[in-house]
């Protein structure tokens, strides 16, 4: 298990091969790389704030579930805060498993948790300001379908 | 106890934490959500809409009904938006 929360870039190519370094029982590694997306003309850039402890006491946690609903041979979540602009990547999940079935469903779950329960908050700068992002009920029912409780 | 706030709730309330002693009667996270309405008109900002309002006590997810103790840590922030 490996949780990063940092300011700093990360190479997906380089976490997903160490995921499966050395470990010939794993059969299977799969990823998912967040960007910032250009979405509203105005929106130049965005701030990611986060609650120092917590928010690695709660990667830790739903680490922990996922483990508990599938058999996982690796586990690497980074999550980047401050200031990033469209096309930067914000968050990486990278699963490991024997096979592709617990690979794929486990790192889906771990972004839809995160995505919800993780204390993470984006500050959105516009012609007009800043502007917080508000939460969208997509995500809450994108997690409720794990049957995850909400906070 | 330390009160940390996250996002909205720390630009309007002009600080991202501070440490208080609420009187004794507040003994829960709704009593010192009650209690911190009163400090300054910021505070009273922040709170005014309770729906938006997260907690955690002591880094954890709390309603409120969760009790409080002397030396917890209590967070104040809106509904997550990472990922």
């Amino acid at each position: 298990m490996t949780v990063h929360v940092q300011r700093e870039d990360f190479d997906p190519g380089a976490e997903i091969a160490a995921l499966g370094a050395g470990r010939p029982d794993v059969g299977a590694v799969a990823s998912f790389v967040g960007l910032v997306r250009a979405e509203k003309d105005d929106v130049s850039a965005m701030t990611l704030e986060h609650y120092p402890g917590m928010t690695e006491r709660r990667i830790a946690a739903m680490e922990e579930e996922a483990r508990r609903r599938w058999p996982l041979d690796g586990v690497t979540v980074i999550h980047r805060y401050g200031r990033l602009v469209p096309g930067d990547r914000i968050v990486f999940v990278g699963v490991a498993s024997r096979h592709r079935a617990a690979a794929f469903a486990a790192c889906e779950f771990l972004i839809d948790w995160l995505k919800t329960r993780a204390p993470f908050w984006k500050l959105e700068e516009t012609t007009a300001g800043g502007r917080w992002v508000e939460a969208k009920d997509i995500d809450d029912a994108r997690a409720g379908r794990w049957e995850i409780e909400k906070p | 106890m330390k009160i940390l706030y996250f996002a909205w709730l720390r630009s309007r309330i002009g600080v991202g934490e501070e440490e208080l002693s609420p009187p004794p009667a507040v003994g829960t996270v709704g009593q010192l959500v009650d209690w911190l309405k009163t400090l300054s008109p910021g505070h009273a900002a922040a709170f005014a809409e309770t729906a938006l309002v997260r907690a955690a006590v002591n880094q954890d997810y709390a309603g409120l009904d969760h009790p409080l103790h002397p030396g917890d840590e209590v967070a104040f922030f809106p509904p997550v938006t990472g990922g």
